[in-house]
């Protein structure tokens, strides 16, 4: 029995010998250093980080930056709390919008980008970046605590050639919901196609996107951007609203609810569904495989709610620098950030993807050389983000434990699409088990 | 089983040392795993393990308060009755009459255990490009006979949706049992009651059938706990728990609550309340379905 019982305890015991054995000597950095950077991107956009990477790569030989593509968003960030727990984080994490929330929360793992900037002498001017991405990523203070890198903002596309079919004007997309209702109309109404529209991101782009465009509160204290203390109030007269007329839609056929994430994206793409709100970021996924031609315009508002809309908000990721480095690799990063925020990278970057410009700088540098003249499209985004100041409801979102927000959200408005609860009832379900999700958040991060 | 003589192995220590790969194995990837989920989940903790709060059972509180959860339980209940039942059937039916085909039974028998050699993920891809509302092939079928087929928003449809993808990889498996189990059946039995004039339907349930019922009976545990454990790439690739929470079976939502949504000691509780349901399952079945079972 006694055997047993000290084999047992050399087992237990073993991992811990043989990771003891692993770990590293302190030894003379040895140039190239190493800079690992993990994304949640991959495809297109993941090789073409990967690309700015082998160019500032290829431009100096101190550093060498290793993207990691890990999956989608949620599996890099999970992925990197792993690394982090272990004791060996990537140096730069791509982290998602819903994930923005839980870095806030955790200051103790971050590096601040500002901070890292000032400490090694690299220009970061945050007075080019746009407000409502400034807003997105700063703390309290106003001090940029992740790299802005690529941020999105949800736009409205349309089959021009369905549109012409349908006898309606591709000149004259339609402006509000009730335009969209007309014109869903007269397409389903050709037998051609299976509803009138679809949306991608359903929360992000008819819930935070929603609020922001007809300047309306999601959630008190500026949408969590000034306190972790914020509650939800999305289930006010206002949203309650959309989400009936948009139950009335599917009830009619005038509406296809496509799922979550970016599933709803073939409905668009196949010719099924002619009008679709999605990510400025889905335009090259679209040009590649829509066998049509199709257009952008700025997003369908309620003229009951706003008389002109206020202006949309972002989404997709930026990059947090994580502590638990030494200077001499923090130095790379900056160098690395340095050369991401130069005005030809940025330009170059948003003309690719379809992301936005960042700064005011790289918006101008396009416009310069033409670029949307040959695609418009890409200003539709940053022209719509930019329409009006934003205001509280519109700088952006912060809200803790989001990733369940989200999904609490998603839940309510499938049940309301379906026709399994009324919307309002569904909503005061939703706020109230967002914001026992909120209040969780702040026990964790009070500390 | 009792003989005359007993084996007696002199060496004391060498067994130990033969066990120790296996033990290490079972400590390093189950006994400490376990033993982390079950202190975890009397802690509140944010994502980076900064802080840690010992918090009691408010984990399990927290966990078995939400209705969401609570409509889990019954999620995979109906989900482990529904596959166990459709792929038991299934096969049973299937192996009955490959057993009968005589000589070309091969062939049938390679054909219908086929689909066990797909990759859960694989299935789930497969059936995804099968049904998806936006590119299905059968779901666009469906349209042009007028039906509505949308399981990113109809809760009913994903619930069907999954359970017949799980269900189609499991039929397999349970064909294989089956068809062993009935050529374990002798002739002799099956042929004397033919002579005293029974009939095929009335030989398959009063001779076929009850013989097979330790088969049945162990594929019913096997079964629960596929369905409890090994359907997530199914759902995973197909649903992701939806729509409105739908398909989010117990072990989905560890997952979810824990990987995606980042609440570790969440997720620890319900994987503990996981282990001791399954427990509790296997226990009723063994004490009350078991008597029933002739061996």
């Amino acid at each position: 029995m006694r055997k047993i019982a000290l084999l047992v305890c050399v087992v237990l015991l073993l991992p811990s010998f043989l990771f003891a054995a692993g770990e590293p000597e302190e030894v003379e950095p040895e140039f190239p250093l190493e800079i690992e950077m993990w994304i949640g991107l991959g495809g297109a956009l993941g090789e073409e980080i990967e690309r700015m990477a082998a160019d500032f790569n290829a431009m100096q030989d101190e550093y060498l930056v290793n993207v990691v593509e890990q999956g989608d968003y949620a599996e890099a960030m999970t992925s990197a709390i792993a690394a982090y727990r272990a004791g060996n984080p990537p140096h730069i994490l791509q982290v998602y919008d819903v994930g923005t929330g839980t870095m806030h929360g955790n200051p103790e793992v971050v590096y601040p980008v500002y901070q890292l900037m000032e400490d090694y002498d690299r220009p970061f001017d945050t007075d080019d970046v746009l407000d409502q991405v400034t807003a997105y990523y700063s703390d309290l203070d106003g001090n940029m605590l992740s790299f802005p890198f690529n941020s999105s903002t949800p736009i409205f596309y349309y089959n021009v050639d369905a549109f012409r079919e349908a006898g309606l004007d591709p000149n004259d997309p339609p402006e509000t919901w009730h335009d969209i209702e007309e014109y869903a109309e007269a397409l389903v109404g050709t037998g051609n196609y299976t509803a009138g529209f679809t949306f991608q991101w359903p929360s992000w782009t008819n819930m935070e996107n929603f609020s922001a465009w007809h300047d309306i509160p999601m959630g008190t204290l500026a949408n969590g951007l000034d306190g972790w203390g914020t509650e939800f109030v999305y289930n006010i007269p206002e949203h309650v609203h959309h989400m009936e007329a948009l139950a009335d839609f599917a009830d009619r056929g005038l509406f296809q609810y496509g799922g979550r994430g970016g599933d709803a994206g073939p409905l668009f793409t196949a010719g099924d569904v002619p009008m679709y709100i999605a990510s400025s970021a889905a335009y090259a996924g679209i040009a590649e495989s829509a066998d049509f031609e199709f257009n952008a315009s700025f997003l369908p508002y309620w003229p009951e709610i706003i008389d002109s809309p206020q202006n949309s908000i972002i989404g997709g990721g930026s990059l947090w620098v994580m502590e638990g480095h030494s200077d001499i690799e923090y130095e790379g990063v900056a160098e690395f950030f340095e050369y991401l925020s130069s005005t030809e990278v940025q330009a170059s970057w948003h003309q690719f993807s379809g992301y936005l410009p960042i700064t005011d700088s790289a918006w101008e540098l396009t416009r310069e050389q033409g670029f949307y003249d040959e695609i418009p499209i890409h200003n539709t985004a940053i022209e719509q983000i930019t329409l009006s100041e934003p205001t509280d409801n519109s700088r952006g979102i912060r809200f803790g434990n989001y990733v369940q927000g989200r999904s609490v959200i998603l839940d309510a408005m499938e049940a309301i699409f379906a026709g399994d609860a009324g919307a309002q009832e569904a909503l005061d379900e939703a706020v109230q088990r967002g914001n026992a999700l909120l209040r969780e958040f702040e026990e964790t991060v009070a500390r | 089983m009792v003989t005359g003589k007993s084996v007696v192995f002199k060496n004391k220590g060498l067994p130990y040392v033969l066990l120790a790969p296996e033990v290490a194995l079972t400590a390093v990837f189950f006994i400490v795993p376990a033993v982390q989920a079950l202190l975890m989940a009397f802690y509140r903790e944010d994502a980076f393990g900064l802080s840690r709060v010992f918090i009691g059972l408010g984990n399990f509180e927290r966990v078995l308060s939400d209705v969401r959860y609570v409509q889990s339980i019954w999620t995979t209940l109906g989900f482990s009755v529904a596959v166990a039942v459709l792929t038991m059937v299934l096969a049973l039916f299937f192996a009955s009459l490959a057993n009968n085909v005589g000589k070309k039974a091969i062939y049938y028998q390679t054909i219908i255990i086929s689909p066990y050699a797909v990759a859960p993920l694989v299935a789930g891809v497969m059936w995804f490009f099968l049904m998806s509302p936006a590119v299905g092939v059968v779901a666009y079928f469906l349209r042009t006979l007028g039906i509505t087929w949308n399981h990113s928003i109809i809760p009913w449809q994903a619930f069907t949706l999954v359970v017949v993808a799980s269900s189609w990889q499991r039929i397999a498996y349970n064909f294989l049992f089956y068809l062993a189990g009935m050529q374990m059946i002798p002739d002799s039995l099956l042929e004397s009651a033919a002579i005293d004039g029974s009939g095929p339907v009335s030989r398959f349930w009063r001779i076929t059938f009850p013989l097979l019922s330790p088969t049945t009976f162990f594929l019913a545990i096997v079964n629960t706990i596929y369905v409890f454990f090994y359907t997530f790439p199914v759902i995973h690739t197909l649903t992701e728990g939806g729509p409105n929470n739908s398909t989010a079976t117990m072990v989905y939502r560890i997952y979810r609550d824990g990987f995606r949504s980042l609440d570790y000691g969440g997720s620890s509780a319900q994987s503990v309340i996981l282990m001791a349901f399954v427990m509790v399952f296997v226990l009723i079945q063994f004490r009350y379905v078991e008597r029933r079972v002739y061996y």
